[in-house]
């Protein structure tokens, strides 16, 4: 009797212990996989982000310190289904651009030239929709699209070339480009040309005209979900190109071929992979990406945003490299980063309400930015703090491993 | 008997694999120590150990008799132990002075103090022969130079246990001969040095006694002088090894690649680096290219390959003139190209295994269509050549060719250009920095292409490769084929007056 009382005993030990070491190991290799380490370390960096503005917000405004931080965490909730809209409209030129520089990244190109590729992307989307009123409602706002894509394209393809065939710098000459961009735009909006009816720029307003209604992108059903709020398709045309590129960059043997060029030039052209090409390649993509938002944040009807000219770059294209950053430039973390920054930049306006100086929140929002771009420092601290212990564990329930590869003598 | 340092019972284990398994070694005052394995036999985890860029699980480490912690690199250099690594740590655009006292620097009030330093610099170099510039900048010397420079930090440090992590991998044979002479000299000054290295020549030329390390364990120490070369790989490799190839006569067929007249100049002036060359391989043998580095090996192959359009000439594969054809048509003709360098062109570290394996097959039917991946036929094609080529790594297809050994990550590039079936293999120096159970492997692998009806074309810098492998040899000098030998007809000496350009015969 004693004995069977025993063999249960042990059987019944021995299957919760092996369930226990299952358990660990599966929470072992979630903890230990790369993905998890990049989402803790992009959170990490937000978290230390977070805690920074808050320290702003206690030097700026004490009393009102801790309530501003939760205007800022409740972010785009803090307007209700109108603000959670509009969260989504400012997230599609933050994902757009944040795209641009990271499927760039990705293939060992460093474009932060994607200002100027997304006002030229923008000014083509502004004219096609003003001037080529012949064009019927569904094909006008998409002729636009495209003309966003392929002006911030060859704005891309200009660095491109001369990386590729003059071993140019690409961070000079895209910088440079975005000056010409810009001042280009600016020219071209109250250009003696483009004056006649309709005018491209409301000189009255000091703003681009608004685009004629077939050019708007349609509404549809988020109309209905976030009334009050202007987003529109694009945010849906946004993800669906994070996510095309995605497939493109981690499915295709193009992808493949852009991603050898940028871990390793030498080798891929020793591979017979011509890097020139893909050099270029790469460029025009990334800036079509950027030039694509532009034209998505432009054609959004009358409360939509237009063009203001100004000697200054446009913020979104410099936001663009945080969110990249911040996703690890993977397409698809770089939607949820571009939602993420959007929903404090909508916090950052909401606490308006309380006794905070405008500029104070611009601090604020770009500290929380700045510090989510250090995720890849996190990321190593991440790793430290998961791995060094855990991999002796790790390495002994994986004993089979070295045996294995023993036998195959 | 009193020992500098004692390492014992050393274990350090990474993700799926012992490393270094309850591995002792003691190091006596005034020896040279050699740490003898084949690659990822733990040698190298073994010297981080004691280097402080590692922390064991267990063992423990003595000095002179004492129980010592080593956390870091700085705890090492206190208890007087400097390394000197395989890929130098120099600043190139810094001074070879600088670089021996960076880290150290001699100040005043903030301010450098160079005087002192330089003083001592040179005294150390004379002390040990150690001959430096000490004002000339690292990136404009040789690398025999730069190691030098790497011994004078160690020795500027005052550090009393040398570790040289396989020094002679990228020197000349002369600058072999006086690496061996300059530690001769270091200790007769009382250094103890540990030599990690794979070169059984080299530790019978200058070991004391030599540890042999076998796939993260420890297999023994032995005295050098008594033990055979055969015994110490036979207990390296765990079987016997054929020092010699093996070989049968080669049965030679018709021509398949043809070179004429090729000439490559230099960039910027008009040096000829490859200088009217020609030659031919014929089916059915390895043809080797023999000559002291810096010849224009590397520029006749960059142009034989494509990498390098050459000023004039011809090439011609199976009759057809590729002279002008991109890299991937030669491919897609028969050519296959192991690379002189592996890291710089013959794999993506940061792809995976399986992706460097197909890294020119991609794009065939086999493994895509209409653009998209092809990932199980990836994986199967991959899991194929891993066990037909025997390439060992942690996570199988899945691992990064960057944490790889480096024999497999060079198994890995020969199995991926001898399964491209290949008309013409060209391989430059494809034994280069590897262990005698991956170069018998390597030789065994082209001699049986061959056997095949294939042609090779060999370069190598090896004399002992040369005259092993070779059916032909072309000796290259100042860009220039001054000579085309039989292997059976030649001494190494005489191989070496042609080499030296001291002699010369039209081919």
């Amino acid at each position: 009797m004693n004995k069977w009382k025993s063999l249960i005993h042990s059987t019944r030990f021995l299957l919760v212990k092996s369930l226990y070491f299952q358990v660990m190991n599966k929470w072992k290799s979630l903890i230990h996989s790369t993905g998890f380490t990049n989402a803790a370390s992009s959170l990490l960096a937000i978290l230390v982000g977070l805690l920074f503005g808050f320290v702003i917000m206690l030097f700026s405004n004490p009393k009102e310190a801790v309530e501003g931080l939760g205007i800022i965490l409740a972010g785009g909730f803090g307007g209700g289904a109108k603000g959670l809209g509009q969260t989504l409209y400012y997230a599609i030129p933050l994902i757009m651009t944040g795209l641009s520089v990271g499927f760039a990244f990705k293939t060992g190109l460093f474009n932060i030239g994607a200002p100027g590729q997304f006002t030229v992307g923008a000014f083509a989307a502004i004219f096609i929709g003003i001037k080529w009123t012949f064009l019927p409602a569904p094909w006008h706002w998409i002729a636009a699209l495209i003309g966003s894509a392929v002006a911030g394209g060859l704005w891309g393809l200009i660095p491109g070339l001369f990386k590729a065939y003059l071993n140019v710098n690409e961070v000079i000459s895209s910088i440079m480009m975005n000056y010409i961009g810009l001042y280009a735009v600016n020219f071209a909006m109250k250009a003696p040309a483009f004056k006649s009816a309709p005018a491209l720029f409301d000189t009255t307003m000091n703003l681009s005209s608004n685009v004629a209604a077939s050019s708007v992108i349609p509404q549809g059903f988020f109309e209905d979900i976030f009334p009050g709020s202007i987003v529109n398709y694009g945010i849906l045309i946004a993800i669906a190109v994070a996510i095309l590129m995605y497939v493109v960059l981690n499915k295709t043997t193009f992808g493949y071929e852009l991603k050898a060029c940028g871990y390793n030039r030498d080798a891929s052209r020793y591979a017979g992979i011509s890097e020139k090409r893909n050099i270029v390649l790469s460029m025009v993509i990334s800036g079509a990406l950027a030039g694509l938002g532009g034209g998505l944040v432009y054609l959004s009807g009358a409360n939509g945003r237009r063009y203001k000219v100004v000697d200054v770059l446009l913020n979104d294209g410099f936001n663009g490299i945080s969110v990249a950053l911040l996703g690890l430039n993977n397409p698809i973390g770089i939607i949820f980063t571009g939602i993420f920054i959007a929903y404090i930049t909508m916090g950052g306006e909401y606490l308006q309400k309380l006794d905070f100086v405008v500029e104070i929140i611009s601090i604020i929002t770009a500290a929380i930015i700045y510090f989510s771009a250090f995720a890849l420092i996190f990321r190593k601290i991440v790793k430290r703090i998961t791995g060094a212990k855990d991999v002796l564990q790790i390495a002994e329930t994986d004993a089979p491993k070295p045996d294995a590869k023993e036998d195959k003598e | 008997m009193s020992y500098v340092i004692e390492m014992l019972h050393i274990t350090k284990t990474f993700p799926g694999i012992v490393a270094n398994d309850d591995i002792s070694l003691q190091l006596k005052k005034g020896e040279i120590h050699a740490l003898l394995g084949e690659n990822g036999a733990g040698k190298s985890t073994l010297m981080s150990v004691l280097f402080g860029l590692y922390q064991p699980e267990g063992g423990t480490i003595l000095k002179e008799g004492k129980e010592v912690r080593i956390s870091n690199p700085n705890d090492a250099n206190a208890l007087g132990i400097g390394m000197v690594h395989q890929h130098f740590k120099l600043v190139h655009n810094f001074t070879v002075l600088q670089n021996i006292i960076l880290g150290v620097e001699t100040t005043r009030n903030g301010f450098l103090k160079m005087d002192d330093a330089r003083k001592s610099v040179v005294a150390l170099s004379e002390k040990y022969g150690l001959k430096v510039d000490p004002d000339a900048l690292v990136q404009d010397i040789t690398v025999g130079m730069q190691q030098r420079v790497e011994i004078l930090k160690m020795l500027y440090r005052q550090n009393e246990i040398l570790i040289f992590d396989e020094p002679t991998a990228v020197l000349t044979p002369q600058e072999i001969d006086e690496l061996m002479k300059i530690m001769r000299g270091l200790t007769q000054e009382g250094k103890s040095i540990l030599f990690i290295t794979h070169k059984l020549n080299e530790i019978k030329a200058v070991a004391d006694r030599c540890t042999v390390l076998r796939k993260g364990k420890c297999i023994g120490t032995i005295d050098v002088a008594s033990t055979s070369k055969e015994e110490m790989s036979e207990m390296m490799v765990g079987r016997k090894v054929m020092l010699e190839v093996e070989k049968d006569e080669p049965k030679i067929g018709e021509p398949v690649f043809e070179v004429k007249g090729l000439t490559v100049s230099a960039r910027h002036h008009t040096k000829k680096l490859v200088n009217d060359v020609s030659f031919s391989v014929r089916r059915g043998e390895i043809v080797c290219i023999a000559g002291i580095d810096g010849n224009g090996q590397s520029e006749l192959i960059y142009a034989l390959t494509g990498l390098l359009q050459p000023e004039s000439g011809q090439i011609l594969l199976n009759g057809e003139d590729i002279t002008h054809k991109s890299i991937r048509e030669r491919n897609s003709i028969g050519m296959a190209h192991i690379p002189e360098d592996r890291h710089k062109h013959g794999l993506i570290l940061d792809y995976t295994l399986e992706d460097n394996l197909v890294l020119k097959k991609y794009f065939t039917r086999d493994f895509q269509k209409l653009g998209f991946r092809n990932f199980r036929k990836t994986r199967s094609y991959a899991e194929g050549l891993i066990s037909r080529f025997d390439i060992r790594s942690g996570q199988g297809p899945a691992t990064a060719a960057r944490s790889m050994s480096g024999g497999n990550q060079q198994k890995a590039i020969v199995a991926r250009e001898i399964d491209y079936n290949p008309d013409i293999l060209i391989a430059v120096q494809p034994t280069r920095g590897l262990d005698v159970g991956a170069i018998e492997y390597i030789h065994q692998q082209l001699v049986a292409q061959r056997d095949e009806g294939k042609a090779v074309l060999l370069v190598s810098l090896e004399l002992d490769e040369v005259m092993n492998v070779s059916d032909r040899i072309l000796v290259i000098y100042e860009g220039a084929i001054v000579g085309e030998f039989d292997p059976r007809e030649i001494t190494v000496q005489e191989l070496g007056l042609y080499m030296a350009g001291s002699k010369r015969r039209e081919a």
